[in-house]
């Protein structure tokens, strides 16, 4: 069975520009959030972009341009790279893709009539974009595709380059997801359906939660089969252990309350690493801030877990940076392969209330190391999206 | 409409084509879009550009036809 390592991370989130930005500062309890928001200021798609690439990109694109090229450079897979281009995929997932720039075609055609839209406008607003883009820049022949379910995207899309990896359709994958969502209409959308947090607070787990904060960013993966990556001396990060994906088939937009559907995707991907429960030393939650998800979540993970749930650090990415939508996913892989490779569990910021029956260790506050059990650590990270879907994802560290 | 010069629509052009990522001083009348890497989708925009600029039209067929910045002038005096 061929071995899934992690041989390179890229970032850029509210926490900054980087990997390592994102991993130290939310470690530090450094926060994202301004304003009720987590914009990435620290970003100049200038700085690491031609012009033709910006002025090609739709900012989600540029986002991941960006974190898909510090995480080959990472790898050491930018200039002589043993690989032939045709075993090279890239698989990057979104929630809405380029809505800035279907705002702006929007507004173009109504002031300005059908002849003003821009020729661009399909090509930067296509869901894909991300992924083509990187491709094209980077000369990747394989699998390359995009991958769409909401705030589960990014997840399913490493789950998706793990299989052609495991499969054989590609030796690496550039894998992950990126957003940027921070826009008039997203904005008004979220508000409306009533998900986002109306104090711009975002304190997943806490009683005092009511929605989550919007964010923008991209994680970048770079996926190799681990044979590979060992004949070719490059520097393992972390194994992608296990994937499972499951819906729940139940709502639009609500969490099943039991949770059952998270449940049995944490069970599946646990079962796909050959690992139970008791195996499990800390969790990347899905951790949204919003009364459903933060409570269905704690109930999947009792039942996934058992009585391990209580003794297992559960920390939320999004306490830091908000939520990605559909980078969140693999930002929150990329966070925990860094927390894995410290043996700490960040923490979830803003925890202070308890809710009834929200009882998990959600480290509150302060990072925190996690114990040492004489073997390398494993974790789980979960995504779930609008539409019932759950991607978890098992790492481990190297 | 007063009349359009040459050198009016070469600024305009330069202006135009170097926010799609060509440097400014590479375009010059001679310089072909092919060597500047101006593709069919710059050439839609900038056919916008123009449109909005001068009220001039380009068609698809006039477009196909330009192979030069200097050939893309000479059409829109001509065409103006």
């Amino acid at each position: 069975m061929v071995d899934v390592v992690v041989t390179g991370l890229g970032a850029v989130t509210p926490l900054g520009v980087g990997a390592r930005a994102l991993h130290e500062r939310w470690v530090a309890g450094a926060t994202g959030i301004d304003g009720g928001e987590a914009a990435c200021t620290e970003f100049d798609p200038a700085e690491v972009l031609s012009a033709k690439e910006v002025h090609r990109a739709d900012r989600f694109t540029q986002l991941a341009l960006a974190a898909a090229a510090e995480a080959l450079g990472d790898a050491d897979l930018v200039d002589a790279t043993p690989y032939d281009p045709g075993r090279v995929g890239c698989i990057i997932g979104t929630g809405i893709g380029g809505i800035g720039t279907i705002e702006g075609a929007h507004t173009a055609l109504n002031e300005r009539g059908p002849a003003k839209v821009p020729p661009l406008a399909v090509p930067l607003m296509m869901s894909n974009a991300a992924p083509a883009a990187v491709a094209m820049k980077h000369r990747l022949r394989g699998p390359v595709f995009g991958v769409v379910s909401a705030c589960a995207a990014g997840a399913h899309a490493i789950g998706a380059a793990a299989r052609a990896v495991e499969h054989g359709d590609a030796d690496v994958v550039i894998a992950g997801g990126s957003e940027a969502a921070l826009t008039p209409l997203a904005r008004a959308a979220f508000a409306a359906m009533d998900a986002t947090s109306s104090t711009g607070v975002s304190r997943p787990f806490d009683a005092r939660r009511d929605g989550f904060v919007m964010g923008e960013g991209a994680g970048v993966l770079v996926l190799e089969r681990g044979d590979r990556a060992r004949e070719r001396g490059a520097t393992i990060l972390g194994t992608l252990r296990g994937y499972g994906a499951t819906a729940d088939a139940h709502h639009l937009t609500a969490p099943m309350a039991d949770g059952a559907g998270a449940a049995a995707a944490i069970a599946a991907a646990l079962d796909d690493a050959g690992l139970t429960a008791e195996d499990v030393d800390y969790v990347n939650a899905h951790g949204t801030s919003t009364p459903l998800n933060d409570r269905a979540e704690t109930v999947a993970l009792k039942t996934a877990l058992g009585e391990h749930a209580a003794r297992v650090p559960v920390s939320s990415t999004k306490s830091a940076i908000g939520h990605l939508l559909g980078a969140a996913g693999a930002v929150e892989a990329v966070a925990t392969v860094l927390a894995l490779r410290d043996g700490i569990a960040p923490p979830t910021l803003g925890w202070e209330e308890q809710e009834d029956g929200m009882d998990l260790d959600y480290v509150p506050g302060t990072a925190r190391p996690l114990a040492n059990r004489g073997r390398k650590p494993v974790a789980i990270s979960n995504s779930f999206g609008f539409g019932g879907h759950n991607a978890v994802l098992v790492l481990e560290a190297a | 409409m007063p009349t359009l010069t040459a050198t009016q629509v070469e600024e305009t052009i330069v202006k135009a084509l170097s926010t799609m990522g060509p440097e400014p001083e590479d375009i010059t009348r001679d310089a072909t879009f092919e060597a500047l890497e101006v593709d069919s989708l710059d050439l839609a925009e900038l056919s916008q550009i123009i449109d909005d600029e001068y009220g001039v039209e380009l068609t698809g067929d006039d477009v196909g036809r330009i192979k030069t910045v200097g050939d893309a002038v000479d059409l829109i005096v001509a065409t103006a």
